[in-house]
């Protein structure tokens, strides 16, 4: 008989959002508690749910069903083995089964299905829960029906551009070259955002099918994973995740037993923001300074080391083996107009229920923040929301039903991005917010054009001027100019886009700048 | 004269055979495919702003000046990285990209100094124009702000004054980065960087300064620097140049050009010359700054005269120095015969100089006693290739290299002595290309940024010949051969003769590792990788030649390149890289004892009839003395007078203690020099002479590339070089009447074949030409023997390899081997009187750690090397470079007499003295050698000058 059989199933994330507040003192407790209990207990570690109110968030398995209690501090292990917690004994911090969590049932997982939910290292749990189907059927076919699957799915790339990745794909597919690549950028600098970094602790394998089916696509046996080093957990996690893929032939010399080959390399990156620049960190995996490149050639003609490189972001990778698995069609069924399939987005900042939310294309930003985010942690009305990075628009109340949609927020001059949603109250001041935009440029701009190089310092002086002085017409038009000047001329989106926060706050928060305050339509 | 302005199209304009054409400002265009919009808009005269883009680099697209609008794509591209496309309607100049444009000059200028009336560049700045161009106006954003402008700014950096001749000032800085892509793509060095990011990049040679860095000082950041931000420190000084004259450096055999840009009669600065043939507008150190020897108040710069050699010199006039030279001459000839005196031309001088002093000893000395410095460096190339190949030549122009797909250095440390071949070399590898070193010593390229030698096959002291057979036999024997190549062009019976040479057991990489070292897998491994490259090419230096079997190693190498078939088209060859800049001119131009211009024999009828027609008397056929000859006459009183232009044989030629003693025996030495040399200890006519830039004329470089060289000032000791050696034959009682060098030139060319075609008016025309430049070949040949050897089939010569006498064993059990470094020029006569003494300030021995621990010896000691010949002390540097067992030095330095030690021993066939290879032993000490002591006392007693 095998004892195994008869452990209880523990359920702790090991995800970094998880473990800042106590998880692993809470999967120590559990498991020294069940020894003293003389319980056999197996405490598996997975990633987040995503649920960061709710984290440390322990699962049991019963019944066939996973219960959920949390927060749960290490105090509190004793008396949820005095309840009974292992059979689903009542507890104050007891939530039921976690799929009937509303917040986590109203969400459409397709990435995110096994995060929070499988041991993120074992590749059997990863099987077994739907992983590998994807690439098994990549391989089935060829690397024109992969590229064709991923045109019609309408992804398209999550990164922030958004995109059309079955383009991408297929240029570098169609540009002849001894050798080709597959670059996943998981350099995620955003301020707010934190989806590539779940899903690397949550579900590294999915990342890695990924990019073995896009590398099967467009040709090459390498990839490089650039992973920001202000993420040691996700580091830690990946490096195992690459050997034990190899380890279990899902990559290496032979993908799955086929006649491809595919390596994976980590890298890891050297704590600037702009290598999360496809160029620049084309760049620094050369083992260059991380400046950006000139465009033409697209990397996808000419990438690292000169090779037709594919670079995408992590959840573009993550969102392909879904696609593989269940038809282009199905996944072309989420989403709206040219946005198809779903977002992970990550709801931040002043929000009562923040953590990541996967979506269809199509919700609004006051769903999003009130049905998810429960209103402002302060109790406070909102006031902007910031939607897609630092570099992204902030929002007024009235633009709230604005669906997350790439059209339709560029439609109220705003985007995506990589799907960062941060939201302020009331006492939120927008001049200091344009300036913060220009410092956050400043602070992170790789020096290489001028426009962003001096431009965001200028810029920065001349909001605190305006600040100091009050809004004369000659220093409001200045500003105006150069924001054209950094959007226009800049090199890359880094200086490109910072007027976006600077432009929305001007534009919907002139009060703050000392300007007459426009008029809306009653809300 | 006016100061010449090369056009810069921003990027290089491509080659492709495809054709794109499209419309810039409603003007149609047509480049070939993949240049860039700006490149093509200079070629209709547009001008689109720009600071970053500079045509020797990549586009770089930081500046964000050079925007344009191209109709039905979003947003304003920078023409520099955009390329051209059919049909592309392009708009340079509107309304919207005025404004971008003045905003991004704002944003530059708002951290900018204001001082464009006191800056150095003022004049010439890029900056500044492109303000002008731009119509910026007014600076917005106040002076208030963030700026590395300000002394009390925390971003302001005080200027680097380190490096002897430039400036760095990073208050000027527009972070354009053209200093630090050109010390990468045009240089290869890879010094310079940009430290910080953001607002505060700024330039950074890394360490602490320019001169504690990594930097070469080879002044490409220089030239491609917008602003005054690096600048030289002649223009800080002098300001901005007036008028430039284009002319060619006179340091090595690369020859590269320059401008000479000039105020009045005043060098201002050398710059590289874009359309320089050999060097394409990049520079080294030497070329570019030290130039300074010609202002040197140790310029001699009038002619002086002495009774005896331990007489104070005394200056006299022109005519009273060639009428005694005259004089002392013919009062030999008459005592001793004509047959006890002769002259010895310089490869430092021009090939119309040569040309005159060969001429002076076949016709007015009436024997064939004139020898040139080429007898003790590239002599073996002469005669091995004329033997293989049919003429003495390197096969290939500079630009082949970048066709290379394999690349064997031997005997040759380019970074150093040959830095802007170097430079067009290690780009080639940095694209790919492989690279086998075979040195005795780890030279830079074995591994430098971005650039690692496959293989360094770090072979002992005198093996080369050893080693190049065991090449051929993997050749041979694994059947890599290109058979079809060696069917078409080469003789048959020679080949099979060779090949069954080659392939005998003893040549086999086994049998030869005893001679060489060489592990014989990797001597396999480089064979097949050399037979196997579709171009492969072969590129050596003195570490070839200067042996005594360099001739036949020189043919040894012919016959590798025959066998694999590469030879006769870009990328292949085998390419000498000559040392002095005029060494394959000075050959060429008949200063040998047997034979006249274009290699011709002194012996062969038909040629001398065509002389005796043109000169008008009767030659001797007999071939004249060889330098070593000379002086061994001398020393048994056979041969007594001798002129000596441009070479200093006391200091250059092995074992001085034998030269000196012959010098010494002779009754009239005339010098013709810049500078009392050693040479001139021994003198007693001494006739000054003009430095690079008084002379006008020209120069042959390594490629067979004629050069003109121009006159930039006046000659400083108020005659040219020519015209002294047309007065001393005038004297002699045959005159010279040449008008100019034009003149000598056309009579060069009249006699001989591969300059059939040179005039001073083609070579203006076109720039300069390689010889053969004759009707066949009206603008020269860059690549020779393309479709036929010159001597119509190539021919495989036996190389059997034949240890060298000099031997190591129980008293001299270390092998010296020498070579020379970057900042200096072969006896320093010239580079040590210039700044670049700072990066050389004496000759020391490189020996191996454990050598060194052996005798006791630590970094720093002083040691003596003694040897059969001779001993001098010098002090030790511990390095990894050179095996065990080998140690190495420089001999820029006359006082560390390098050539007291090395041998009497020399090439079999040329005499080309064996200074690669000397049995040494080293040990600590604690004073000069008693030669280096007499020679200071020696420099203070023969260098008088009587006050006049």
């Amino acid at each position: 008989m095998n004892m195994s059989t008869l452990k209880a199933r523990v359920f702790v994330p090991a995800d970094a959002s998880a473990l800042s507040v106590g998880a692993e003192a809470v999967a120590r407790a559990i498991a020294a508690e069940g020894v003293r209990r003389d319980l056999p207990i197996d405490v598996v570690r997975t990633g987040s749910r995503g649920a960061f109110w709710l984290e440390p968030l322990v699962e049991v398995a019963h019944g066939g069903t996973r219960l959920a209690y949390g927060p749960v501090a290490s105090s509190d292990v004793p008396s949820l083995f005095d309840a009974g917690f292992l059979t689903g004994g009542a507890h104050p911090t007891f939530l039921g089964a976690t799929d009937e969590i509303g917040w986590l049932k109203r969400q459409q997982r397709l990435t995110f299905a096994r995060v929070g939910v499988i041991d993120p290292l074992s590749i059997e749990a990863y099987r077994a829960a739907g992983g590998l189907v994807g690439l098994q059927a990549a391989l089935a076919t060829s690397p024109a029906e992969i590229l064709r699957a991923v045109r019609a799915s309408g992804l398209r790339g999550r990164g922030g551009a958004g995109f059309p990745s079955g383009i991408k794909w297929q240029t570098v597919h169609d540009t002849a070259g001894p050798r080709k690549y597959v670059v996943c950028n998981a350099d995620e600098g955003d301020s707010g955002t934190f989806a590539d970094r779940m899903l690397l602790e949550g579900d590294p394998f999915l990342l890695i099918e990924g990019m073995a089916i896009a590398a099967i696509a467009v040709g090459a046996t390498r990839g490089y994973v650039y992973i920001r080093s202000e993420y040691p957990h996700a580091i830690r996690t990946f490096a195992r995740a690459i050997e034990a893929a190899e380890a279990a032939g899902a990559i290496g010399q032979s993908v799955l037993g086929s006649a491809h080959r595919f390596d994976v390399e980590l890298r890891v990156g050297a704590g600037s923001y702009i290598c999360g620049e496809e160029t620049a960190l084309l760049e620094s995996l050369e083992g260059k300074r991380g400046i950006v490149r000139a465009k033409p050639p697209l990397p996808a003609v000419s990438g690292l080391f000169g090779a037709p490189t594919l670079v995408n972001n992590v959840l573009t990778f993550a969102a392909v083996p879904w696609i593989l698995a269940h038809g282009a069609d199905a996944y072309a069924e989420y989403g709206m107009g040219r946005s198809r399939g779903t977002l992970p987005i990550q709801l931040g900042g002043n929000v009562r229920r923040g953590g990541l939310i996967e979506l269809a294309f199509g919700t609004t930003l006051r769903a999003l923040i009130e049905e998810f985010g429960g209103g402002t942690l302060s109790g406070r009305p909102v006031r902007a929301v910031q939607v897609g990075g630092p570099l992204g628009s902030y929002l007024p109340a009235h633009l709230l039903d604005t669906p997350l949609d790439y059209e339709a927020l560029a439609a109220v001059k705003g985007m995506v991005g990589h799907g960062g949603v941060v939201v302020f109250d009331d006492r939120v001041d927008m001049a200091q917010q344009a300036r913060f935009a220009f410092r956050f440029c400043a602070a992170e701009s790789c020096g290489k054009c001028t426009p962003c190089r001096v431009g965001a310092v200028r810029g920065a002086e001349l909001v605190e001027h305006i600040v100091a002085h009050g809004p004369r017409e000659a220093d409001i038009a200045l500003l105006h100019e150069l924001c054209t000047l950094m959007t226009d001329a800049s090199l890359c989106a880094m200086g490109g886009l910072t007027p976006m926060p600077v432009l929305s706050a001007l534009t919907h928060f002139p009060e703050d700048f000392g300007l007459m305050p426009q008029r809306h339509a009653a809300e | 004269m006016t100061l010449i302005k090369e056009l810069d199209t921003g990027t290089p304009i491509r080659t492709s055979d495809r054709t794109v054409t499209f419309t810039i400002d409603g003007r149609t265009v047509s480049v070939p495919a993949g240049t860039s919009v700006m490149a093509a808009a200079t070629t209709l005269g547009t001008k689109i702003p720009r600071l970053c883009a500079t045509d020797k680099l990549e586009a770089f697209g930081s500046c964000r000046l050079c925007l344009v609008e191209i109709e039905g794509r979003r947003g304003t591209p920078s023409s520099c990285t955009t390329p051209a496309e059919d049909g592309m309607v392009v708009h340079t100049h509107t309304e919207r990209l005025a404004q971008l444009r003045r905003g991004v000059m704002e944003l530059y200028i708002s951290d900018h100094p204001l001082d464009c009336l006191t800056c150095a560049a003022n004049g010439d700045c890029e900056l500044q124009d492109m303000a002008g161009a731009v119509g910026l106006r007014a600076v917005r954003y106040g002076a208030d702000g963030a700026n590395h402008v300000k002394a009390e700014s925390p971003l302001f950096l005080p200027s680097d004054l380190s490096n002897p001749y430039f400036a760095y000032d990073p208050s000027k800085c527009i972070v354009c980065s053209r200093c630090v892509r050109a010390c990468q793509e045009v240089q290869g060095t890879f010094a310079l960087t940009i430290a910080g990011r953001g607002f505060d990049s700024r330039v950074s040679a890394g360490g602490v300064d320019f001169l504690g860095s990594e930097c070469v000082s080879c002044g490409a950041c220089v030239q491609a620097c917008p602003t005054a931000t690096l600048i030289e420190k002649s223009v800080v000084a002098q300001g901005q140049p007036e008028h430039s004259v284009v002319t060619t450096c006179a340091y090595c055999g690369v020859g590269c050009s320059f401008k000479a840009e000039m105020k009045g009669d005043q060098l201002v600065r050398m710059v590289p010359f874009k359309a320089g043939g050999a060097n394409e507008g990049h520079s080294c150190v030497k070329g570019r700054f030290a130039w300074g020897y010609a202002m040197h108040p140790d310029r001699v710069l009038k002619p002086m005269v002495r009774e005896r050699i331990t007489d104070a010199w005394r200056e006299t006039t022109w005519e009273d120095a060639i009428a005694r030279a005259a004089d002392a001459f013919r009062r030999i000839q008459d005592t001793h015969g004509r047959d006890a005196i002769g002259a010895i031309s310089s490869s430092r001088c021009t090939n119309e100089e040569v040309f005159v002093v060969q001429k002076l000893v076949r016709t007015a000395f009436r024997n064939n006693n004139v020898d040139t410095c080429a007898r003790v460096c590239h002599a073996p190339t002469g005669y091995g290739l004329k033997q293989t190949m049919g003429t003495s030549a390197g096969t290939q122009d500079f630009r082949s290299v970048a066709k290379a797909d394999v690349i064997l250095v031997i005997g040759a440390n380019p970074t150093d002595g040959h830095p802007v071949f170097a430079s067009r070399l290690k780009r080639r590898l940095r694209e790919g290309a492989k690279l086998i070193v075979a040195d005795p010593r780890r030279i830079d390229l074995v591994r430098t940024p971005h650039v690692r030698a496959q293989l360094h096959l770090q072979l002992k002291p005198g093996t080369n010949v050893a080693f190049l057979n065991a090449m051929a036999h993997v050749v041979v024997t694994e059947g890599l051969a290109d058979q079809d190549f060696v069917r078409a062009r080469c003789d048959q019976d020679a080949f099979a003769e060779w090949a069954a040479f080659v392939a005998e057991p003893h040549n086999s990489p086994e049998e030869t590792e005893q001679h060489t070292g060489v592990p014989s897998a990797d001597v396999r491994a480089a064979a097949r990788l050399y037979a196997t490259a579709r171009n492969a090419a072969i590129y050596y230096g003195l570490g070839v030649t200067e042996h005594s079997q360099g001739s036949t190693a020189v043919m040894a190498i012919a016959n590798l390149a025959m066998a694999t078939g590469n030879i006769g088209r870009e990328g292949v060859g085998v390419n000498p890289l000559r040392g002095q800049n005029n060494v394959q001119g000075a050959c060429d131009m008949g200063s040998f004892p047997h034979e006249f211009s274009d290699y011709r024999s002194v012996s062969d009828d038909a040629t001398r009839a065509i002389f005796e027609a043109m000169w008008h008397l009767p030659l001797d056929r007999e071939p004249g003395l060889r330098i070593n000859n000379m002086l061994d006459e001398a020393l048994e009183g056979r041969f007594r007078g001798i002129y000596v232009q441009g070479e200093d044989i006391a200091q250059s030629d092995p074992n001085t203690q034998h030269v000196t003693a012959a010098l010494e025996a002779m009754e009239c030495v005339v010098v013709q020099d810049l500078f009392l040399n050693e040479t001139a200890k021994f003198a007693h006519v001494f006739l000054p002479g003009s430095s690079f830039l008084e002379k006008d004329g020209t120069f042959t470089n390594a490629e067979r590339r004629i050069n003109r060289v121009r006159r930039v000032v006046a000659p400083r000791p108020g005659m040219d070089e020519w015209r002294i050696t047309a007065e001393l034959s005038r004297a002699l009682g045959y005159p010279m009447t040449y008008e100019s060098p034009a003149d000598i030139m056309a009579e060069i060319a009249a006699l001989t074949p591969s300059f059939a075609d040179v005039t001073y008016e083609t070579l203006d025309r076109l720039g300069s030409v390689q010889w053969p430049c004759n009707a066949a070949a009206p603008a020269g040949t860059p690549v020779m023997h393309v479709d036929r050897f010159v001597r119509g089939e190539g021919r495989f010569m036996i190389t059997e390899f034949v240890p060298t006498k000099e031997r190591t064993g129980p008293r001299f059990p270390l092998l010296l081997t020498t070579g020379r470094i970057l900042s200096q020029y072969n006896v320093g006569a010239q580079t040590l009187r210039t700044s670049n003494a700072l990066w050389h300030s004496e000759d020391v021995l490189e020996i191996h750690a454990s050598d060194a621990e052996n005798r006791g010896i630590r970094d720093g000691d002083l040691v003596l090397v003694t040897s059969r010949s001779g001993e001098v002390a010098l002090h030790a540097s511990i390095s990894e470079r050179v095996a065990p067992g080998v140690v190495y030095t420089t001999f820029h330095h006359p006082d560390t007499g390098a050539n007291v030690i090395t041998t009497d021993l020399s090439d079999w066939a040329t005499n080309c003295p064996e200074y690669k290879v000397t049995a040494v032993q080293v040990r600590r000490t604690n004073g000069p050698s008693a030669w280096q002591e007499h020679h200071r006392v020696e420099v203070q007693t023969m260098r008088q000058v009587a006050a006049s």
